[in-house]
């Protein structure tokens, strides 16, 4: 073994650095968010090109109900989290069981929303380009719904079967950072489809 | 009869020679390994092979334009080989190798033992070995079960319509976006980890403040990844969406935008050459002060203007669109950021300049690599220039001049400071040193093939000569220039050649490096050579930019400067 | 201006002078060619003095602290200095601004010019692998050799090209008139040219289009006034009617070859391929790439991707005698 290069300093300075699960993923959301702004503006810069109908006016709602229940569930997730924390793994699985409920609810409506738009309005992603942009943009959110869904419901399976201990709060935080983003385009995806596109 | 061990020899558990392992055993642990210096090779080494892929195929294509109207490749196969030279040369030897030292340098030079997200790293690389196969794999399923294939021959940006299936019916094209997606995954998996590991994996004391520049550079690198790679994943998304759904984004005949895609893809593309080329400067930062003897002059000034390239280069994508028709608005705002560029790069190329200045400048083969780099790098700078005048760009654009402008910045600045950091770390890697001798031969074939290939490639751009042609007319006057370009192509392959050698050979026969063979700062050159899979026995701790110094010059330590 | 003096010596230290077939940007013939000439030959000279500063402090360093063998010392640790890093940062900057302000006006003195009543309008279309061009004030339609009347200082009489595209993005490139200009599918584009002198100016598409984008070459005539209004005037006519070919036109129309090409006056009205009407008056054939003679004609119709590799008209498939006769016929089509 070679010379170390160890130079003495004083011991009592605290070498103290940053989660990695924190700071991964923060990446991971700064380049999603990247993926998320190309679609948009695509959505954008395509508002009113389509040379042929539908138009987002004639077959869009405002699906008001299920965005209620995503936003809230970045609550929910939030306070599974503190309970983990706080090692109340009881409250953890029940905040945990309601966050994949109420994403439950928002992926349904989404998905009946999509049946509606496809077998009664005649829009499909090749109709046009509000097509090509609508069903591309929001079914690039409801992907990511339904990875974070999937990831919570692993949470909630280990949490029901008492794996989880509040040594996981850090793992649980990262993900609930992920499902807070999830909820974070959630409000651009609406402004722009539901509020500017109309 | 009954002899006496030595009690040593009881001791030590490892035998002096491990037993021959089988080829299965050694060929299982690399493919399972998690060891980011493995990791780091492969990476090294899958970009070599494409490297060599992609240098035939450029040898190719000048063979063809050597003298005009030359059949010796027929239109479609030279369409082909471009479309594969760029993507290769870009996505599947540039990312890769410059990946690979990261990966292998940055754990060793912040004194961790891995990287922060190991199997994130195997499946990072993985992928993105898969996308350059599934590249290639275009040569024989291109068609689908038609025919024998074809390779993409769209040119390594694509630009829409070309692409959509009227343009460009069968698969190949198909393969293309994938193997760029996949590529795209798997170099934002490595960022992750890069940034990961440099904010949570460093030793004690060393500070933001402390870390290498090479680690700042690959940090900056990485994030720039996040923000310019992604826009290229969801432009890919798009296109598969148009070619396998029938969506309409970049089809022109619904009233899709073909000038939407090539906005996506330079916001992407031109970021992309720093992240190219911010690696390079990585390793100048390195390598010039060790062979100068003195420290990097400027520090702050060096990760500073490496952070404003970074944020500035999100501002300039559009100059590769002056032709388009932006109008002069936007011509104006791209001429006046792409030249502010300058300003930070400029800053970058004075401060090694000074960090020569004084010093006690040792010519090895690495330094004469870092030396070319910098002459090279700054006529690549003078010629960027030029073409940031949207006026003259209106001339260049999509000329020969270009073509020169960014293989100077691409082979005369990066692959440059590539070979330098071979023979600058290539004893740390393996334990022997590289041959001097051959090295120097290496460089100065390399040099002379490599200027008068691309030096004399300005010409034919200035007398009217367009990029991507299989063939040119004979009364244009570009024959005589087309020649000399295409015989420095022999010049630099056989510098290649050597350097390929040289690497062979030095593995067995060359001499033995010992830890420190520089008498150089950074961590990496505290431990053995090659160092051991935990890479340090003991976590350094470290107090000042250039530990080694320290540690050599107790009387004097850098801390006291910083 | 001397700094203009050192980017001439620059460029005249390589031959771009205008011999015939030149397409140097260093030898501009036109009112755009010559302002981005005189802007290349500020931004060379000023490229050219920083190089040689640069470069020469370099090669001073390398030799001047080149490492003695008998010296082992160290040399003196220096680790910066903010007053030298701030000198290289403004002085760059101020040549910056002083560049940018340079080239903006040429920007918009080209690209926002205002355009005279007396200009003249061509719609430009690429094809795949060909050029269309549209007179909308005379209602001529040709392909592949554009005509444009020479401008007059004096009194300016310059050409505005109004440009799309059919299918793939082209690129419209005569070094000596103008920077180049894409035509986009779906996008309009304008430029303009303004050559005071008569001559033949040529190009070639400068953005890859497919396979046989090599070869979509550009040839541009200016022509005097009268020169033009002749032109003109025989291309307003409708196609020649010769009874000595009659054999090739019916050949002509009863093959594939109307469902692409059209010859006005007659039943082919084909938009897919070149306008057809007065091929034989044209100099080339296949975009500039084929000198238009009988037997080049002949053998371009008998495989056209025996000479242009890609080109998208297909193989006519016609024994000896009908090839013969349709020759003969669009040899008669002055």
């Amino acid at each position: 073994m070679s010379e170390t290069a160890v130079i003495p300093h004083s011991p009592t300075e605290v070498w103290k650095l940053p989660s990695r699960g924190i700071v991964a993923m923060a990446c991971l959301i700064l380049a999603e968010s990247a993926i998320f702004i190309i679609f948009v503006v695509a959505y954008v810069f395509y508002i009113g090109k389509s040379v042929s109908g539908p138009t987002p006016r004639e077959v869009l709602e405002l699906p008001i109900f299920s965005s209620i229940c995503l936003l809230s569930s970045s609550l929910t997730v939030h306070f599974a989290v503190s309970a983990l924390h706080d090692s109340k793994r009881g409250m953890c699985s029940l905040w945990l069981g309601l966050t994949v409920l109420l994403g439950g609810i928002f992926l349904a409506a989404t998905a009946r929303e999509w049946y509606q738009l496809i077998y009664h309005d005649g829009l499909t992603i090749k109709t046009n380009l509000f097509g090509t942009t609508y069903y591309s943009l929001v079914g690039l959110h409801a992907t990511h719904v339904v990875v974070g869904l999937f990831m919570l419901s692993l949470a909630l399976l280990f949490s029901l079967r008492g794996g989880l201990t509040s040594n996981h709060t850090e793992r649980l935080e990262v993900l609930s950072l992920y499902w807070h983003f999830v909820d974070a385009v959630w409000i651009v995806v609406f402004l722009v489809v539901y509020v500017l596109g109309r | 009869m009954a002899t006496q061990t030595p009690v040593t020899a009881i001791l030590d558990k490892t035998p002096a020679s491990p037993p021959r392992r089988l080829l299965f055993q050694v060929l299982h642990d690399w493919l399972t390994t998690l060891d980011h210096k493995k990791i780091g090779l492969m990476y090294i080494v899958y970009a070599l092979i494409f490297l060599v892929i992609g240098g035939l195929e450029a040898v190719l294509m000048r063979i063809q334009l050597a003298i005009p109207n030359n059949h010796f490749v027929s239109p479609e196969t030279f369409n082909r080989l471009f479309t594969m030279h760029g993507t290769t040369m870009v996505f599947f030897v540039g990312m890769p190798i410059l990946f690979g030292f990261g990966n292998y340098l940055i754990p060793l030079m912040i004194g961790a033992r891995d990287m922060a997200f190991p199997r994130l790293n195997a499946f990072s690389f993985w992928i993105s070995a898969f996308g350059g196969t599934l590249l290639y794999f275009s040569y024989v399923g291109g068609s689908g079960l038609y025919g024998a294939g074809s390779a993409p021959d769209v040119g390594w940006f694509a630009y829409a319509p070309l692409t959509a299936h009227v343009f460009s019916p069968g698969h190949s094209t198909d393969y293309w976006t994938l193997a760029v997606l996949l590529s795209g995954v798997g170099t934002v998996g490595t960022a992750v980890n890069i940034v990961a590991t440099t904010l949570c994996m460093r030793c004690p004391g060393m500070k933001l403040s402390r870390m290498p520049l090479l680690v700042w550079l690959y940090l900056i690198t990485s994030f720039m990844v996040f923000v310019t790679i992604s826009p290229l994943t969801a432009a890919q998304i798009m296109l598969m969406l148009d070619r396998y759904v029938g969506s309409h984004f970049f089809d022109t005949q619904a009233g899709g935008s073909a000038v939407l895609w090539m906005h996506f893809f330079w916001i992407f593309g031109h970021p992309e050459v720093y992240i190219l080329v911010l690696p390079a400067f990585a390793f100048a930062n390195e390598i010039i002060p060790v062979f100068s003897r003195k420290a990097i002059f400027g520090y702050p000034a060096m990760a500073a203007a490496s952070v404003c390239i970074g944020f500035i280069s999100l501002s300039v994508w559009a100059h590769h669109m002056f032709t388009v028709g932006m109008g002069p608005g936007a011509n104006t705002f791209f001429t006046l950021s792409t030249m502010i560029i300058s300003v930070p790069t400029g800053i970058k190329i004075f401060n090694w300049l000074a960090t020569l200045w004084g010093g006690k400048i040792q010519f090895t083969t690495a330094m004469l690599f870092a030396i070319g780099f910098l002459f090279q790098f700054l006529i690549a700078g003078l010629t960027g220039i030029m073409l940031s005048v949207s006026p003259f760009n209106w001339q260049l654009s999509a000329s020969y001049f270009v073509i020169a402008h960014f293989h100077y910045v691409l082979v005369g600045a990066i692959l440059f400071m590539i070979f330098s950091a071979f023979y600058y770390w290539y004893p740390k890697i393996t334990g022997r040193m590289l041959n001097e001798r051959l090295g120097k031969w290496h460089f100065w074939l390399f040099l002379i093939g490599f200027h008068l290939t691309f030096d004399f490639m300005h010409i034919p751009g200035l007398l009217g000569m367009p990029r991507r042609v299989y063939t040119y007319e004979a009364d244009r006057g570009w024959m005589m220039w087309n020649m000399i370009v295409s015989s420095g192509a022999i010049v630099q392959t056989a510098g290649t050649l050597l350097f390929v050698f040289n690497m062979v050979r030095s593995y067995f026969k060359g001499a033995i490096a010992g830890a420190d063979p520089w008498d150089a700062w950074t961590l990496e050159w505290s431990t053995t050579s090659p160092p051991p899979e935990y890479n340090f026995a003991v976590t350094p701790s470290v107090a000042s930019r250039r530990p080694l110094w320290d540690l050599k010059h107790p009387e004097d330590p850098d801390g006291n400067y910083e | 201006m001397s700094t203009h003096r050192i980017g001439s010596c620059l460029a005249a230290s390589i031959p771009f002078d205008s011999a015939h077939g030149s397409t140097s940007v260093f030898s501009p013939a036109a009112t755009p060619a010559h302002a981005i000439y005189s802007l290349s030959m500020l931004v060379l000279s000023i490229t050219a003095a920083i190089f040689l500063v640069v470069a020469g402090l370099l090669v001073y360093v390398l030799i001047r602290y080149r490492s003695r063998a008998s010296d082992t010392e160290e040399p003196t640790q220096i680790y910066g200095s903010n007053q030298i890093e701030l000198s290289w940062t403004v002085i760059p900057i101020l040549i910056v601004v002083m560049l940018f302000l340079a080239t903006a006006r040429v920007i918009f003195a080209t690209e926002s010019a205002p355009k005279p009543v007396s200009a003249m309008d061509v719609t430009v279309i690429g094809h795949q692998f060909w050029w269309e061009y549209r007179y909308p004030g005379f209602g001529v339609v040709t392909a592949n050799e554009l005509h444009i009347p020479v401008s007059d200082p004096q009194h300016p009489t310059p050409t505005y090209l109004t440009m799309s595209s059919a299918d793939t993005d082209h690129s419209f490139w005569i070094p000596r008139l103008a920077g180049k200009m894409d035509l986009i599918p779906n996008k309009i584009n304008t430029m303009w040219i303004d050559p005071p002198a008569t001559g033949l100016y040529l190009g070639q598409c400068a953005q890859y289009c497919g396979t046989q984008h090599a070869k979509m070459l550009l040839r541009v005539y200016a022509d005097s006034p009268t020169d033009f209004a002749a032109w003109i005037k025989h291309q307003q006519q409708p196609a020649e009617e010769n009874a000595a070919v009659a054999e090739g036109r019916t050949v002509f129309q009863h093959n594939a070859c109307i469902s692409c090409h059209s010859v006005a006056g007659t039943v082919a009205t084909g938009r897919f391929g070149p306008d057809l009407t007065h091929v034989a008056s044209r100099d080339t054939i296949a975009s500039g790439a084929i000198v238009n003679t009988p037997a080049n004609v002949r053998d371009f119709v008998s495989d056209p991707s025996h000479l242009k590799p890609g080109a998208l008209m297909p193989p006519m498939h016609l024994n000896d005698h009908d090839l013969d006769a349709v020759t003969a016929y669009l040899m008669t089509l002055k």
